[in-house]
């Protein structure tokens, strides 16, 4: 019991937050319930962006209906690999990447085989709702499955790892890098075994990783750092970030982004009650920086003024790379929160 | 600002719930405790008749005047019949039951249900009443007056006279006045008959009584007969029987004087029969009936004026707002993840039919059979709504072999089981296939043994007596639930699990 109020006051020193805070205080008064729709469907999210100018992976098709899936491996036959999902799916649920075929079967990215029959029911599912929030019928999304830059490659098994950054009322506050791992299934989720590793709002470079509860320094797959790692375009990608807000009016968000190849950065989704796990990926409180953006809200009028303030208000300030020691954390503790000025 | 309206809505909602709790306890003595119990008397009197084929009326007498026992709850049950209840003065309150037209053996029925005053029913407050002394003539005169004169010398009040013209009408020698008064071979009802005429002539008003012996589970109950005389200022009993005086026996007072109980015009063969019994019931009934004009009409506006059955269903009712704030607190501060939002609750419910250990077996039972129907059913690859349909009837299959095989090992709690949520059964195996599937069994086990838990602890709660007392007695207490619930509503605090998933942060 005295445990729990002393780790419960720790948590609050550090500005830590918890979902109870994050619905009262964030989501609920910061979204407003008619923008839902916009990041819940993911078909209003590509349209949304696509208007706006903001790249995301090309649409091969939406499959609407029940009579539609027939045509689905008609429809496939042109594209070697892409990827399925419900337009109204959550946490990932429902969503088969497929890398590549093997004769008539598709391959997917867990490495199981699919052949049309089990393809079409999938996507029959997703039709009626298995996957979509509250049960109601859904579409499916076939899309550009997203040939992610190689920078990842050494620490990714499998899957597509994306960047999560949370924006409040248009100011980027805290970011993760999600890498799939043999346990996620290839699926970039924290939920389900991914890697979330912290990120330096200043530099775009990994900090400490944790994968389910435990600090890590490397993938568990592939055995090579996770932490250090410098983030391919990180100025377009807090920018995008930045820019979010004023894409769907949402006030707190996260953004999933990932880094394609050939097209550079691409909006995958939007998410207007994103996790937690992220704070303890970045090994810092939401709260606080949450606070720092609120006041200083009504100072930041352009995308650029709140680029400029989350990179130098909300920098790393230990050493960037590795699982921060003791000393070092001592430091960050002493050190002033603004760096940079 | 959202919070100041917050936290004075809850504040007014929590103040007035508490204010009328404690207002329905300390001032109107309603019980805390349900240990507080006592008898209730239930009544049943069947009239059958035939009818002749025409309008047919049938009339009975109903309970009045009934001294220390009150009537709580009273019933007609007359398929087609029209009642209306007229009092006939000095005698009771009359009900008649009359219809256009019937025919053949016809049956009406009338219920009471009756506890133990707190209060008496002041006879009292009835105006002094007219003597009318009988007009005896001849022989019967002069041994009436031998009788009074005899008694009159040796009482020295109202009761003492009264009470030897009765005894000396019970003992009555041959060849005696009194037993020339009452004639061959007189049964209780003449004596009573005969001694509220002598007590008259003595210039007392004086009547016979006529009521019932209540007795725990009476198929036939006969009316039995005392008297009443008016003396100082109010009625007083006087019995036959000496031994209806004593405790155990509650007389219950039906109607006054010698006219029958029931009659009928446009039919014929009346017959009725009494059947009694005894249950217990709260001591909250006797309180509530028993409180002055306003009190009694705020009694009458609550819960208690409802009929015995929605009562019944109100007491189930009025413990799930607590077994959901119990959930909401689990979830919401706990932090336990369970499938679907109110499910655990809907599970607590069945359990309070089934019990506890039964009702998780079942549960498990149910949820595992369903399971394992539902991972054959996906290699089938059907669609959503006729896969849940199949495992609805699965369900439904696996409810029903449960309560065969469970009834034929004579286990007697399995015959409840049917009472389980089985669309919400349903869809609860539904969504945990998804989640073993997308997440793994690990969290589809989690998420399942969570629900039981909170099910569990929801039924515990709910199904405590005192609980159910509370609510039923001080439904007001609901505001002040809905008040805490309000105040959870806006909780921004840490939830426990949470403390456990970010222990890496407090290091």
């Amino acid at each position: 019991m005295m445990n729990w109020f002393r780790t419960s006051a720790l948590l609050r020193a550090k500005g830590v937050m918890g979902i109870n805070r994050r619905n009262a205080e964030y989501t609920l008064p910061h979204n407003p319930r008619n923008c839902y729709p916009l990041v819940d469907d993911k078909i209003l999210t590509k349209q949304l962006a696509a208007k706006a100018g903001v790249a995301v992976p090309e649409l091969y098709g939406v499959i609407e209906i029940q009579q539609q899936v027939r045509a689905l491996p008609q429809l496939l036959a042109k594209f070697r690999d892409f990827v399925v999902k419900p337009a109204r799916g959550s946490q990932g649920d429902g969503i088969i990447v497929v890398t590549g075929r093997s004769r008539t079967l598709y391959r997917a990215a867990d490495g199981s085989l699919l052949d049309d029959h089990e393809m079409c029911f999938h996507v029959s599912n997703i039709l009626s709702g298995v996957y979509s929030l509250g049960g109601q019928t859904d579409k499916a999304l076939i899309e550009y499955r997203v040939n992610f830059d190689p920078v990842f490659e050494a620490i990714t098994y499998r899957g597509v790892p994306d960047v999560r950054i949370i924006v409040f009322r248009g100011v980027p506050v805290m970011a993760m890098v999600r890498l799939p791992t043999r346990l996620s299934g290839g699926k970039a989720n924290l939920h389900q075994g991914a890697i979330g590793t912290g990120v330096d709002m200043a530099t775009g470079r990994t900090l400490t990783a944790v994968w389910r509860t435990e600090i890590v320094s490397e993938h568990p797959d592939t055995g090579n750092p996770v932490s250090g790692v410098q983030i391919p375009h990180w100025d377009t990608l807090i920018e995008l970030a930045a820019r979010s807000y004023e894409l769907t009016g949402l006030g707190y968000q996260g953004i999933d982004i990932v880094l394609d190849r050939d097209k550079g950065p691409l909006i995958l989704e939007l998410n207007a009650r994103p996790g937690l796990a992220i704070q303890i990926a970045n090994q810092a409180g939401l709260g606080t920086r949450l606070e720092i953006a609120e006041r200083e809200l009504p100072r930041l009028r352009t995308v650029a003024d709140r680029v400029a303030f989350a990179r130098e208000r909300f920098a790393h300030a230990g050493p960037s790379t590795g699982p921060a020691s003791d000393e070092a954390r001592a430091v960050v503790q002493q050190a002033p929160i603004v760096l940079g000025e | 600002m959202k919070r100041v309206h917050l936290y004075l809505l809850a504040g007014i909602l929590a103040a007035i719930g508490i204010g009328v709790f404690f207002h329905k306890f300390f001032v109107l003595g309603f019980p805390l405790k349900p240990e507080e119990r006592t008898d209730v008397w239930r009544v049943e009197v069947q009239l059958q008749f035939e009818a002749a084929g025409g309008p047919v009326k049938a009339s009975l007498f109903v309970p009045y005047r009934t001294g220390d026992l009150a009537i709580v709850d009273q019933s007609f049950v007359s398929p087609g019949y029209g009642i209306v209840t007229e009092p006939q003065p000095g005698h009771g309150m009359r009900a008649a039951y009359s219809i256009r037209e019937a025919r053949g053996t016809q049956a009406v029925y009338y219920r009471a249900v009756i506890q133990p005053a707190r209060v008496r029913d002041e006879v009292s407050r009835a105006p002094t009443p007219v003597l009318q002394p009988p007009e005896l003539e001849g022989a019967q005169r002069i041994a009436a007056e031998g009788v009074v004169g005899a008694a009159r010398q040796r009482s020295s009040d109202a009761a003492t006279l009264a009470s030897l013209i009765v005894k000396w009408l019970k003992e009555a020698p041959r060849g005696g006045e009194a037993a020339f008064l009452l004639g061959p071979q007189p049964t209780p009802r003449r004596i009573a008959m005969v001694a509220a005429q002598l007590i008259q002539f003595a210039a007392i008003p004086a009547r016979v009584v006529n009521g019932i012996a209540l007795a725990p589970e009476r198929r036939d109950a006969q009316f039995t007969h005392w008297l009443e005389f008016y003396a100082d200022g109010r009625w007083q009993e006087l019995y036959i029987n000496e031994s209806h005086r004593a405790p155990p026996h509650q007389l219950l007072a039906w109607w006054r004087g010698s006219v029958p109980f029931a009659e009928i015009t446009g039919g014929s063969e009346l017959h009725y029969t009494i059947a009694t019994s005894r249950s217990y019931e709260l001591a909250t009934r006797t309180a509530l009936s028993q409180q002055r004009a306003l009190e009694r009409k705020l009694v009458e506006f609550s819960l208690f004026g409802l009929p015995l059955q929605s009562q019944a269903l109100f007491r189930t009712l009025l413990v799930i707002p607590v077994g959901i704030l119990l959930l909401v607190v689990l979830r919401n501060i706990v932090g336990l993840k369970t499938f679907g939002t109110f499910m655990p609750v809907l599970i607590a419910l069945a359990f309070r039919q089934t019990g506890l250990a039964w009702g998780i077996l079942f549960f498990c039972t149910v949820v595992g059979l369903g399971l394992a129907a539902r991972f054959y059913l996906e290699q089938l690859k059907l669609l959503l709504v006729p896969r849940l349909a199949a495992v609805v009837i699965v369900v439904i299959l696996i409810i029903a072999m449960l309560t065969v095989l469970s009834f034929k090992l004579g286990l007697e709690r399995g015959l409840s089981i049917g009472l389980f949520p089985i669309v919400i059964m349903t869809m609860t195996i539904e969504r945990m296939t998804v989640v073993w599937e997308e997440r793994g069994a690990r969290e589809a086990l989690e998420q399942g043994l969570g629900s039981l838990v909170v099910g569990t602890l929801c039924y515990l709660v709910m199904n405590l007596r005192i609980v159910e007392h509370l609510f039923f007695v001080f439904p007001e207490l609901l505001l002040a639930v809905l008040a805490v619930t309000l105040l959870i509503g806006r909780y921004s605090g840490y939830r426990l699990t949470e403390l456990y998933r970010f222990r890496v942060l407090a290091r």
